[in-house]
């Protein structure tokens, strides 16, 4: 620690930081433009610069380490005329065009130029014009007003971990582009419209809807992965017209995934239901909540009285809240049925007594920045959790090992110690092959059975290298992607990733599906548990097992099977040969008009309050950033009413507080703990075995992310959708 | 980024060269040697780079194609639009501008038909307004190729004009 003096203020800062560092640590404002917290210091804006008692010019504040009994004026006389006139040379170019900037109101270059800059200019030469660039459908530009602080460039450097950006040219003539017009292709690309002090980048989807001072800011939490990003949703007149990040340094630090800024696209779209809608004798009939309710109820009641409730199917998304989730299952619990499942695309179902009881990283999600080694299995970490992804990056970084093994190549954007290519059969190969070496290694026993089923596997140098960097290394994970749990034997890929994790030493986790997948185990949205965990007796059928069964009765909570579930076709056939269907959801499709009978609009996370657990085991509660749409009610009110129609107990709740509190009652006593599985699989597939692929885009994973049109042009979209249809 | 880029564009002997370049670092510092690798491409090309080019290099030397990009955009040596047999590269920077450096250009413009960043129907001579090279005692100053041209007159330019002439109407019988 070291004793400093700013603006007559005395303060203690630690030894080596920069000064603007010390100053926004006590609340000191020093004016910037190309500093920024989370990047590497470029020094090349100049306007923080401060008067240093005893050096003769003005210093930058970002790029001076503070030293002992240093003293320093930020408003004094040559500090203020220093400022002035490096707002002076910063405006000499820039266009100020405010009234037609989507920046105005809320830029970094207008607040400074009032607070630091003077009311004239000396300079009356001709200001230079910069050519726009395409950078793809998310980013707008407007480069005459770039101030070239090339955060924008460090932060493809730093932290997208794709330069794609550059100042080319010199002198007047550089300019900040790609040189080559290129969409921008990073999953975090977003946050550079947050990082540009002016108005040369902004959001492409939202240009010219509204000013900043019209809007007001409703905090949430991202609904797309189980990261649970912190964001603010920005609001007016009852629309949803942006969504940015909001700072959490144990979450997504100040940074959000371009899929969790620009989904709500989806949220506005049109083909959004707005007043429920019943079929009866095949025509689709508009009618009032009570009707409807009365409708859906009798139905399911006539349905559950003529076939029994074990006919009776509810299968949920894994993106609903926990009080949704909750509710359902209680509904649907009350009447007699446990199928309940939200694990939609998952197949293989067997080891599910077995597998950890939620989905958990099995260590805080800022831990993985600190990795030292990391086994990723069936993961496309980067583009599936962009931010877990961040994290991971920064351990490489630093030198951490992360490693993979796939059923594709990926291209990641950190260095990667080691990757296994395979076939979707192959991965079990693979981790067989990490798992016998690990036992020759460490000599410890094997779970039962385990030794015999490994007799004939070889491992190979990858395959050794993989187990050796997780035993040497002081902090290892293993980590389940989220496209495993969609693998024809999933419990095969958990049981041996359980046994690596013990005979390593690592901690052992996963990173589940959905936003809330975690919440969905919690609440009891599984058909073999019921809410916290509790056994049940007769477990109910699976989300596959309930297609297959061709059950009488359906309840589709957020979900368009066809797209959501492992068999979309098998999926809808199930529903259009059931007796009744009732979709509750944001959406109405043309498929949903077929297999449905009644379509009840409920409100996306942007129109609820809810809960969502995320992958860490953190329960994050949100309110509604806008009114429900239309009609659209919040799901938890309505399966309140359903349940008081079928005269159940306990669904007199007034807010989705206490369905929460009541929920949370019991979850109290159960710890997330990724206790890694210690036992052997039933079965191993023969490397040569066709088990399918793995992947969906990251960009059609959920009914809000589809019906976003700026995501859906961007390349990762484009390429996935391509290799969709060539499939 | 040119994702496909490949080395294919350099030629046998230019890779050579640029790993001769790329031995004078250390191992890990491959990148420092891109202005040395984007002369040798530019030479072997009649005198300017290509995107293909610079995206090879980029590949070549492990860096992505912005940052090569930015290299080549930021010194006036390296051409990225095909340029004449020879290029006439005229300072007009302070010590030349003193020393008489628009007349240089005036009559250069008149002689070869041609107004500065332009090159002659021809394709034989470039003109290229450069700032300071560093010659200034020797000002007014051009350089033609590896050749710097001082203290210059009209007359002067005349001479060195004919002379190259005469070279490249040798050459090309
Ligand atoms: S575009 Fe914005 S962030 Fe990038 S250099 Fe210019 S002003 Fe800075
Ligand atoms: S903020 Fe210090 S020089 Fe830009
Ligand atoms: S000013 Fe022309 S060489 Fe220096």
């Amino acid at each position: 620690m070291v004793n400093i003096e700013i603006d007559g203020k005395t303060i203690q800062a630690k030894e080596g930081v920069m000064l603007i560092e010390a100053a926004d640590e006590v609340g000191i404002n020093i004016p910037r433009f190309c500093y920024h917290k989370k990047l590497s210091v470029a020094a090349n804006c100049r306007m923080c610069l401060v008067d240093v008692e005893k050096v003769a010019k003005p210093m930058p504040a970002c790029a001076t380490p503070v030293t002992e009994g240093m003293k320093v004026q930020t408003r004094s006389a040559k500090a203020i005329a220093a400022q002035q006139g490096v707002m002076e040379f910063l405006l000499i170019n820039h266009p100020l065009d405010c009234p037609i900037c989507d920046q105005g109101g809320e830029c970094e270059l207008q607040e400074i130029a009032i607070g630091y800059g003077s009311d004239t200019s000396t300079f009356s030469e001709q200001k230079r014009v910069v050519k726009d660039k395409n950078l793809g459908p998310l980013i707008a530009t407007d480069m005459t007003r770039c101030i070239h602080c090339t955060r924008c460039v460090r932060f493809g450097q730093e932290i997208a971990g794709v330069r794609e950006l550059g100042a080319t040219g010199r002198g007047e003539h550089m300019t900040i582009g790609t040189y080559v017009e290129n969409s921008i292709s990073s999953e975090l690309s977003g946050n550079i419209i947050d990082l540009c002090p002016v108005g040369a980048l902004t959001s492409k989807p939202f240009r010219y809807t509204a000013r900043a001072w019209e809007m007001e800011q409703r905090n949430s939490i991202a609904a797309h992965d189980c990261i649970g990003s912190n964001i603010r949703i920005d609001v007016r007149r009852n629309a949803v017209l942006r969504v940015a990040p909001r700072d959490n340094e144990t979450i997504n630090e100040c940074w959000i995934s371009d899929r969790d800024r620009f989904s709500y696209e989806g949220l506005n779209c049109s083909s959004r239901v707005q007043k429920p809608r019943i079929k009866v004798d095949g025509q689709w009939q508009e009618t009032d909540w009570n009707s409807a309710l009365e409708f859906v109820s009798s139905n399911l009641r006539t349905a559950v009285d003529k076939h029994g409730a074990d006919k009776l199917g509810a299968l949920v998304s894994p993106n609903a809240t926990v009080e949704e989730m909750y509710l359902l299952q209680k509904l649907v619990r009350g009447m007699g049925s446990n199928n309940i499942d939200h694990r939609l695309r998952q197949t293989d179902f067997s080891a599910q007594d077995l597998a950890p009881t939620v989905p958990s990283l099995g260590r805080p999600l800022a831990e993985l920045a600190q990795l030292n080694s990391a086994l990723l299995i069936a993961s496309r970490v980067n583009k599936e959790q962009p931010i877990a992804g961040h994290l991971l990056r920064r351990a490489a970084n630093s030198g951490a090992n992360i490693m993979f093994v796939n059923s594709e190549h990926y291209d990641f954007n950190f260095s990667v110690a080691e990757e296994i290519v395979t076939s979707t059969a192959g991965i079990e190969q693979a981790l067989a092959g990490i798992t016998k070496s690990l036992l020759s290694s460490t000599k410890k026993r094997a779970p039962a059975g385990l030794s015999a089923l490994l007799k004939t596997i070889m491992p190979n140098e990858a395959e050794k290298k993989i187990a050796q960097q997780l035993l040497d290394s002081k902090e290892s994970a293993v980590i389940l992607g989220s496209q495993h749990s969609r693998h024809a034997h999933a419990s095969t890929l958990q049981a041996l990733a359980g046994v690596i994790a013990k005979l390593s030493g690592s901690t052992f986790g996963c990173l589940s599906e959905g936003a809330n997948s975690t919440g969905a185990c919690l609440s009891g949205a599984i058909p073999h548990r019921g809410p916290v965990n509790e056994s049940r007796e007769n477990p109910g059928l699976d989300a596959q097992a309930q297609l297959a069964n061709k059950l009488n009765a359906y309840m589709l909570l957020g979900i368009e099977p066809e797209h959501d579930c492992a068999d979309g076709e098998n999926a809808i056939t199930a529903l259009e040969n059931a007796d009744f269907v009732v979709s509750m959801s944001p959406y109405t499709s043309a498929t949903s008009e077929r297999y449905a009978d009644a379509i009840l609009p409920v409100a996306p996370f942007s129109e609820t309050s809810g809960t969502f657990v995320n992958i860490e085991g953190q329960w994050q509660t949100f309110a509604g950033a806008v009114a429900p749409l239309g009609e659209t009610r919040p799901a938890w009110k309505l399966l309140r009413v359903l349940g008081n129609l079928f005269e159940l107990d306990g669904f007199d709740y007034v807010s989705s507080e206490e369905v929460l509190n009541e929920l949370k009652e019991h979850a109290s006593t159960l710890k997330l703990n990724g206790k890694a599985e210690w036992r052997c699989p039933e079965k191993l597939a023969g490397a040569d075995d066709d088990l399918g692929t793995l992947g969906v885009s990251e960009y059609s994973l959920d009914c809000i992310v589809r019906r976003a049109p700026s995501l859906q042009g961007t390349p990762d979209a484009l390429e996935s959708n391509a290799q969709n249809n060539n499939a | 980024m040119s994702k496909n880029a490949t080395s294919q564009n350099l030629s046998e002997e230019s890779r050579a060269e640029i790993d001769e370049w790329v031995a004078k670092y250390p191992a890990e510092e491959k990148q420092s040697a891109v202005m040395g690798a984007l002369m040798i491409a530019q030479e072997a090309n009649e005198g300017s780079l290509t995107t293909a080019l610079m995206d090879a290099i980029a590949k070549h030397l492990a860096m992505e194609p912005i940052a090569v990009y930015e290299v080549a955009t930021f010194y006036s040596m390296y051409e990225l639009q095909p340029v004449g047999k020879h290029k006439i590269c005229v300072c007009t920077n302070v010590s030349c501008m003193l020393c008489g450096s628009d007349e240089i250009v005036s009559h250069l413009e008149e002689k070869l038909g041609i107004k500065l960043g332009e090159t002659s129907a021809d394709k034989r001579f470039t003109l290229k307004e450069v700032e300071c090279l560093g010659a200034c005692g020797g000002a007014p100053m051009f350089q033609i190729g590896k050749q710097y041209y001082e203290n210059l007159t009209t007359e002067k330019v005349d001479t060195i004009l004919t002379e190259l002439d005469t070279t490249t109407a040798l050459k090309a019988n």
